[in-house]
């Protein structure tokens, strides 16, 4: 077998009681594309630094072109020809491009200018697009990855980890990340990708892999794969695919945003004329890349950023008065008597405390009520066990530190919290991050009937098939301002990727 | 083989899941045990001494006669009424070092109020002076809080630096009340008429000092754990975003905690001068307002469990005293002694929360 390059057999890692993987054996082939699928959870990343030399594994071993290798380092791996793009990028900000990518070679003198010729060629090659003396704290997302993929391969990686690379890219970005790959595999070399996007899946990988809860479940070949086999091997069972989208009835105006402008900590305008209005019994969907002003919106709109100008304006549903909510602390709002929810994106940061359990938790939210001094326990606990049974959280009990509970867990505790103060406004950043396919659905259920109860839904999500099939309408942010509101019905998958890149100069998109 | 073919690493460490208490006592214990086979091993090699004679005087530091155990008793409540002072300062994660010039503070308002205010009657004095050894303690404690809360200046400098300031103002007075002149003391206020001084009770005069603390031990727990301000002050420190996103005034709440933080260590600084020495000087607090964060932390901010690791350290200072009059050892010996112990206690929550594999355990495949 001359043409496997890399081998694992038996591979198992455990932290503590958690078996992260267990007896995984997969091979890549040379010139081959393997994606490994998996939900949030299932031990891909863990594999992989396994390979990469960040793991050491209890017990299993790996082969390369044949031969029995240990890797107990990155500088292992490196020596090995495995390089390792992860999902969080490992670059150097005041450094250019080619002084990244040079950066932590010996045995060569240092000479930037045949580096930057032969960076060059291997760009050339493979056809990526950069400037390479960009500094990267200029650079797009995407072109911070292109950084890094180029960087293992001047390195001369003959086999490359990917780990969730579309992960925050735009459609057009991801469509050219693929172009690149399929050279890359043409060349003969061995490419892994972690992800847990189906149709990615089905458009670049020649065989997938799939683990769930750290379990090797099998290999299929793609041309052999639907979406739904895949997602039958992910999840174990059979799942519906389908959001259910409900025509809005009895819309009102609830929320109206008006040239709302907001300055960030470092004095740069991070929202900029934002204009818009949430309507009662409709799911407003937010896109955009990721830091365009998403959080910067929500958190103005719960009182949590000093606007500079606008305006937002509350209409009460039961006085019908209109309340304007600029530059109000959260007490104030509450006290005005506005039923606003936020589920934030840093959950365990901002949403929920982690070293509380669930019934403390709840008391976030409650705990002011009544004149007393002291605190009372008795209806956040048995709120907390409402939602417990209700959303089926998997906890000991009421008390376990929500820290230790897995992400999706996470998440149903703060919807849950948020959804029972019976809110006018429900708003929601990332709600399904991190979760796995059955948690995500319950999520976007739960969004589902409280718009049919009639709150105002904003949504702001990532994945852009999720947005088109939940939201009624969608509003496109591109570095801090509104480049299009769409209809969530008729929006396709490429409008939405060009009302993401609109406007931003120096961007690859152009 | 071939040269990529490296060793396995020899230690690998990994965090363990939450441990069933029994089995995290085991491991205190054996702890606490292994720090005396060391403290034995030491004692042997530096002073050639009976480890086990030298671990009897320890104990009579604290237990040796109803003496003893009385100091050492009121000694646990001084430290542990300032470690439940800087608790809450700590559990909001305001790293309050200041403490040691609160209780100075504290003390120096006691002292001022037993000496000039002598012609009253003893209540009158004990009730004002307890009024302002509160006060000074808690400006003394509001001041850096203010300008963190206003400017975000850093905290630990601040209250650090304001120990010097206190102890500056303390030599400073000194040098006015003076007694004997010249003697750069202020002898014992009031050594006649006993006027401020806290009356024994049960004729053991410690016993006030420690009633007072027990009481302050419970009221101090019930408020970390079952008061809104509590609750606060627990959110405030996990998380300022979180407490600001629920709509907690982060601002009053600091400065509000640091407020309770500061008075109850002047309220430590009346008792010391009050109930104890009834007199001051720049070494009033003895480093005990350091030593404080030490119990705190040990006990995981739970007043409760304080009771017994400011029990704990007082045990080993008094021992480590004892040991040195005993054998005529200078202190460091019984220092270094005291050091063991203290280190694998602190080592054993390493060994509770992490587990340590040696050597081979990847099992051959194949």
């Amino acid at each position: 077998m001359a043409n496997v390059a890399i081998e694992l057999n038996n591979l198992t890692k455990t932290f503590g009681k958690v078996v992260a993987n267990k007896n995984v054996s997969i091979s890549v082939n040379k010139g081959e594309i393997l994606s490994i699928l998996g939900e949030n959870g299932s031990g891909k990343t863990t594999l992989m630094n396994m390979i990469a030399g960040i793991y050491y594994p209890d017990s299993g071993s790996i082969r390369i072109n044949g031969e029995d290798v240990t890797i107990r380092s990155p500088k292992d791996a490196f020596d090995l020809k495995i390089g390792m793009i992860h999902q969080h990028f490992k670059l150097v900000d005041v450094f250019s491009a080619t002084e990244n990518i040079v950066l932590g070679i010996d045995n060569q003198k240092y000479n930037i200018k045949v580096a930057e010729k032969s960076i060059r060629e291997t760009c050339d090659k493979y056809g990526f697009e950069i400037d390479l003396n960009k500094k990267i704290y200029d650079m797009s997302v995407s072109e911070k990855q292109t950084v890094e993929i180029v960087k293992v391969l001047y390195r001369g990686a003959d086999i490359l980890i990917l780990d969730e690379p579309t992960a925050v890219l735009t459609p057009q970005e991801i469509t050219k990340l693929f172009a690149v790959l399929r050279r890359m595999r043409d060349d003969g070399k061995a490419i892994i990708i972690i992800t847990h996007k189906l149709n990615e899946v089905l458009e670049i990988s020649d065989r997938v892999s799939v683990l769930r809860k750290g379990e090797y479940i099998g290999t299929v070949e793609t041309k052999d794969a639907t979406e739904q086999s895949l997602t039958e091997m992910m999840v174990g069972e059979k799942i519906s695919l389908d959001i259910d989208r409900p025509e809005p009835h009895d819309t009102t105006d609830r929320l109206i945003v008006k040239g709302v402008d907001c300055f960030n900590a470092e004095g740069v305008k991070v929202l900029d004329d934002i204009t818009f209005t949430a309507k009662s019994g409709e799911i407003l969907g937010i896109a955009g890349i990721a830091g365009s002003g998403q959080r910067e919106l929500l958190e103005a709109v719960a009182g949590l950023q000093k606007l500079s100008g606008g305006e937002i304006i509350y209409k009460d549903p039961t006085s019908g008065k209109d309340e304007n909510l600029r530059n109000k602390t959260p007490n104030e709002i509450k006290n005005l008597g506005v039923r606003l929810s936020f589920v934030p994106e840093d959950r365990l940061g901002m949403g929920l405390v982690g070293n509380m359990g669930i019934a403390d938790n709840m008391m976030l939210r409650s705990y002011k009520k009544g004149k007393s001094f002291f605190l009372e326990r008795k209806e956040p606990k048995s709120l907390a066990n409402k939602i417990i049974t209700d959303l089926k959280v998997v906890t000991p009990d009421a008390n376990t530190p929500v820290r230790r509970l897995s992400g999706g867990n996470v998440q149903k505790v703060l919807v849950g919290r948020e959804i029972a103060a019976s809110p006018t406004v429900l708003m929601a950043a990332y709600p399904v991050r991190g979760l796995d396919i059955n948690s995500s659905y319950t999520i976007y259920n739960l969004l589902t009937e409280q718009k049919e109860k009639g709150v105002a839904v904003i949504f702001v999500g990532e994945d852009l098939d999720v947005l088109i099939e939940l939201c009624d309408r969608i509003l496109v942010l591109s570095g801090g301002r509104v480049t299009g509101i769409v209809d969530g019905r008729s929006a396709k998958k490429e409008e939405l990727g060009i009302l993401m890149t609109k406007g931003k100069g120096g961007d690859t998109n152009e | 083989m071939n040269k990529h073919n490296h060793h396995e690493p020899l230690i690998r460490i990994s965090k363990n899941d939450a441990m069933p208490w029994q089995k995290a006592w085991a491991i205190r214990g054996a702890c606490i045990l292994a720090a005396f086979i060391v403290c034995a091993v030491v004692i042997v090699f530096v002073t050639n001494l009976n480890p086990l004679q030298v671990f009897a005087s320890m104990f009579e530091g604290s237990f040796g006669s109803e003496r003893k155990i009385w100091i050492a008793l009121q000694n646990t409540a001084i430290l542990l009424c300032i470690s439940l002072a800087v608790t809450p300062a700590f559990k909001m994660r305001f790293w309050n070092l200041g403490a040691e010039g609160q209780v100075l503070m504290g003390a120096l308002a006691t002292a001022a109020c037993m000496i000039n205010l002598s012609d009253l009657p003893s209540t009158a004095i004990i009730a004002i002076s307890i009024g302002a050894s509160l006060v000074s303690g808690l400006i003394w404690g509001v001041i850096p809080s203010l300008f963190k809360a206003k400017w975000n200046t850093n905290e630990s400098l601040f209250t650090l630096m304001m120990n010097y300031v206190a102890i500056q103002l303390i030599a400073y007075f000194i040098t006015f009340w003076e007694n004997p002149k010249g003697s750069n003391t202020v002898g014992i206020i009031n050594f006649n008429s006993e006027a401020g001084w806290i009356p024994a009770i049960f004729n053991q005069k410690y016993l006030f000092n420690i009633l007072a603390v027990f009481i302050l031990t419970f009221i101090m727990y019930v408020y970390l754990k079952h008061s809104k301000h509590g609750y606060e002050i627990s959110v405030v420190g996990e998380s300022e975003n979180t407490a600001r996103y629920i709509g907690i005034n982060v601002k009053k709440t600091i400065i509000r905690t640091v407020a309770i933080s500061g008075a109850l260590c002047g309220f430590a600084g009346f008792l010391l001068v009050a109930g104890t020495g009834h007199t001051i000087s720049t070494d009033t607090a003895g480093g005990q307002g350091f030593t404080a964060i030490m119990v705190s932390w040990l006990a995981k901010f739970n007043p409760i469990i304080m009771i017994f690791t400011s029990f704990l350290l007082v045990f080993l200072e008094r021992g480590a005293g004892e040991i040195a009059t005993a054998f005529r050892l200078n202190e460091s010996v019984s220092e270094i002694l005291s050091g063991i112990i203290l280190f694998f206690i602190i080592g054993s929550e390493f060994f509770i929360n992490y587990k340590v594999s040696i050597g081979k355990s990847k099992k051959e495949v194949n």
